[in-house]
């Protein structure tokens, strides 16, 4: 039975590898400096690049963290200082947990109601905001885990010494768990970094810079998953170089998110 | 206030002040403070209700138009603007099925393996390649299937499913009979009743169970020539290795979860039966599966949940054909996928509204079985928090 569940492991790890690998080898074929500053080419002509992508999902990244993070952060700071036995706080923490198992093209949908039939057009903006509604409910419950965490002492001690408690709060118990609370914000930084459907119908895909957040704009992921069903053969490599890129920005936040807590993994599900 | 600063209540933290008796909780700042705080856990609320709102506006016009009949036809025919849900839910309820049948003794056994068997050295690299796993974007793994397991599948997996599969799955349904009938004929507990029956009991018991097997193999055999699971030709992009590439997905939910069950049932169970002897596997079973079967079924619906909205990977490996097909080895469609698929390109607004009507079942869907399976998963954790 030990060598079953040896066995188990051992399978798992198989397409991991398998996959690994693959991406590796093949992307690695066209990751240059090219591939990363150059606009797409038409296909056939060489020298094309996804340098708008990695730019879209910065963008992207940085708009939903505007969303996100401050409502994320301040309300898991509420549940965790403000909410032991409010049934307020109960439903809040339910909401939270419910919310994110919803699949993202939902949120996706939501966000192109509520923006994209708004402007009539195609934006970075409704593609952020629906990134940024996926990482609340995430950045909120990571945040109150690790405020938890934080020893009650230390906030007897600031009231003790006549430190108001919003000030208490602000000051010593968030700073206190910061290195907590990064980890959770990067966590869910690379969540959203790696999600494709719901950028599908908000912030869509363009083939040049965008200029603004109120145009379409092309992001890494849409552009692999546009790529990788082509029937063109150069675009499929440049799908692989797409989905190495992809994967290393991914695993290097993931990775520097356990140098700030060790067991990063049990903040989230 | 405690007459004693040092007295805590059994090593844990002590009980916290009330703080109303603060002076520094009151002034203006701090009331600031709370309401902006609490205005933001309210924003939370306010998501929860404007994805379920914003949902079931944007399905309105085609909840008008098709009403209940979206629920039960299976015509999907954008261009006449006739639209039915159902080979999109089958699509995605069998492609969730066989991932749940292929993860989940991968994922108990990964767990029990990271929780009670592996020496503490081994722990760290596999707990490690699970977390990558769970990180891995879902469109590269969809890269990985249109380019690889699909190729895969249809050249050394799907041949032998078409020879094998069908007859395989023929004796495993009799089996099940047989093994079913076994268990609830020992249920009746007849021989309590009849003594004569005691020493021929298990004989007798397998006894009608192989027999009621083996009469049931020829409906079972005429039923699957009509309705083959297993079909030839077969692409390699089809319900059954979406199936599998959800599984590979799925994996880490279930091995996470489950880990924190296993780990939440105190050390004494395990002790306790150790005690009276068992071997290893005896006190797995004992000590360690049999309290965590509740939270077990909610970590297997959490990952459900997931399985069931997960779009990208799905989209690139299933074949995107809106029909209900009986052959596994078919391409086919889910709900997640025919809204990726087909949303940027929609031109009519009433097939827009249709897709949003899919995602609000989508919604529904999720939300129910999250909801239980995080009270499971609660009530398992919880008990032995106490």
């Amino acid at each position: 039975m030990v060598f079953l569940c040896g066995a188990a492991s051992f399978v798992a790890m198989i397409p991991l590898v398998s996959l690994l690998l693959y991406v590796l080898l093949q992307g690695f074929k066209r990751l240059d400096w090219v591939f990363l500053t150059h606009l797409p080419t038409p296909v056939g002509v060489d020298g094309g690049g996804m340098g708008n992508a990695i730019l879209g999902t910065i963008t992207l990244i940085i708009i939903a963290s505007m969303v996100g993070l401050p409502i994320g952060v301040f309300a898991g700071v509420y549940l965790s200082e403000y909410g032991k036995k409010n049934i307020f706080a109960w439903w809040v923490r339910f909401t939270a947990d419910v919310l994110s198992g919803v699949p993202s093209i939902v949120t996706g949908i939501v966000a192109y109601t509520l923006i994209v039939k708004t402007t009539h057009h195609f934006s970075a903006l409704a593609g952020g905001v629906a990134l940024g509604f996926m990482m609340i409910p995430i950045v909120s419950r990571t945040t109150e885990e690790l405020v938890k965490l934080v020893p009650h002492s230390i906030r007897e001690a600031s009231w003790a010494l006549g430190v108001p408690r919003w000030r208490t709060i602000l000051s010593i118990v968030i700073r206190t768990a910061k290195n907590g609370i990064l980890t959770g914000i990067l966590l869910s930084i690379a969540r959203i970094a790696g999600e494709t459907a719901p950028l599908l119908f908000t912030s869509f895909n363009n083939q040049f810079w965008a200029k603004g957040i109120n145009e379409p704009t092309a992001s890494l992921t849409v552009q692999v998953f546009t790529y990788a069903i082509s029937p063109f053969q150069d675009w499929h490599d440049q799908a692989w170089s797409g989905a190495l890129a992809l994967l290393i920005l991914v695993l290097t936040i993931n990775l520097s998110a356990k140098v700030f807590f060790k067991n990063p993994r049990q903040l989230l599900r | 206030m405690n007459s004693n600063p040092e007295a805590t209540t059994n090593g844990r933290a002590p009980k916290a002040l009330p703080f109303s008796s603060l002076i520094n909780n009151s002034g203006f700042m701090d009331r600031l403070f709370h309401g902006f705080t609490a205005f933001m856990a309210f924003m939370i609320l306010l998501l929860a209700v404007m994805t379920a709102a914003t949902l079931f506006i944007a399905a309105q016009p085609s909840i008008h138009v098709s009403g209940w009949s979206f629920l039960t036809s299976s015509d999907w025919d954008p261009v006449k603007g006739i639209f039915g849900c159902v080979p999109f839910v089958y699509g995605t309820l069998v492609s969730s099925l066989i991932a749940l049948i292929i993860a989940t003794p991968l994922g108990l056994g990964i767990s029990l393996f990271l929780t009670e068997l592996a020496p503490m050295k081994l722990r760290d690299p596999v707990a490690f390649v699970v977390e990558i796993l769970a990180a891995i974007p879902s469109v590269v793994y969809g890269l990985w299937g249109i380019f690889l397991l699909a190729p895969f599948m249809r050249v050394h997996v799907d041949p032998l499913l078409i020879k094998f599969g069908n007859s395989t799955v023929v004796g495993l349904a009799a089996l099940t009979v047989a093994i079913l009938t076994v268990a609830i004929l020992n249920s009746l507990e007849l021989s309590e009743k009849i003594r004569a029956l005691r020493p021929i009991e298990g004989y007798l018991y397998w006894g009608v169970g192989i027999v009621l097997g083996l009469i049931l193999i020829g409906p079972f055999q005429h039923l699957i020539t009509t309705y083959p699971l297993f079909k030839g030709p077969s692409t390699g992009l089809s319900l059954f290795t979406a199936g599998v590439i959800l599984s590979i997905m799925i994996l880490p939910t279930i091995t996470a979860i489950s880990r924190e069950v296993f780990e939440a049932v105190p050390n004494s169970q395990r002790e306790s039966a150790r005690a009276l002897g068992a071997t290893s596997w005896e006190t797995i079973q004992l000590a360690v599966m049999k309290p965590s079967k509740v939270g077990i079924l909610g970590a297997l619906m959490l990952a459900l949940g997931r399985a069931l909205g997960e779009t990208m990977a799905v989209t690139m490996v299933i074949g995107n054909n809106p029909q209900v097909v009986s052959n596994l080895l078919g391409a086919s469609h889910s709900m997640a996928s025919v809204i990726a698929n087909e949303f940027s390109e929609a031109v009519s607004d009433i097939h827009i509204a249709a897709l949003a009507e899919i995602g609000l079942l989508l919604m529904v869907i999720t939300f129910v079985l999250n909801i239980v399976a995080n009270l499971l998963v609660w009530v398992t954790t919880s008990k032995y928090q106490r």
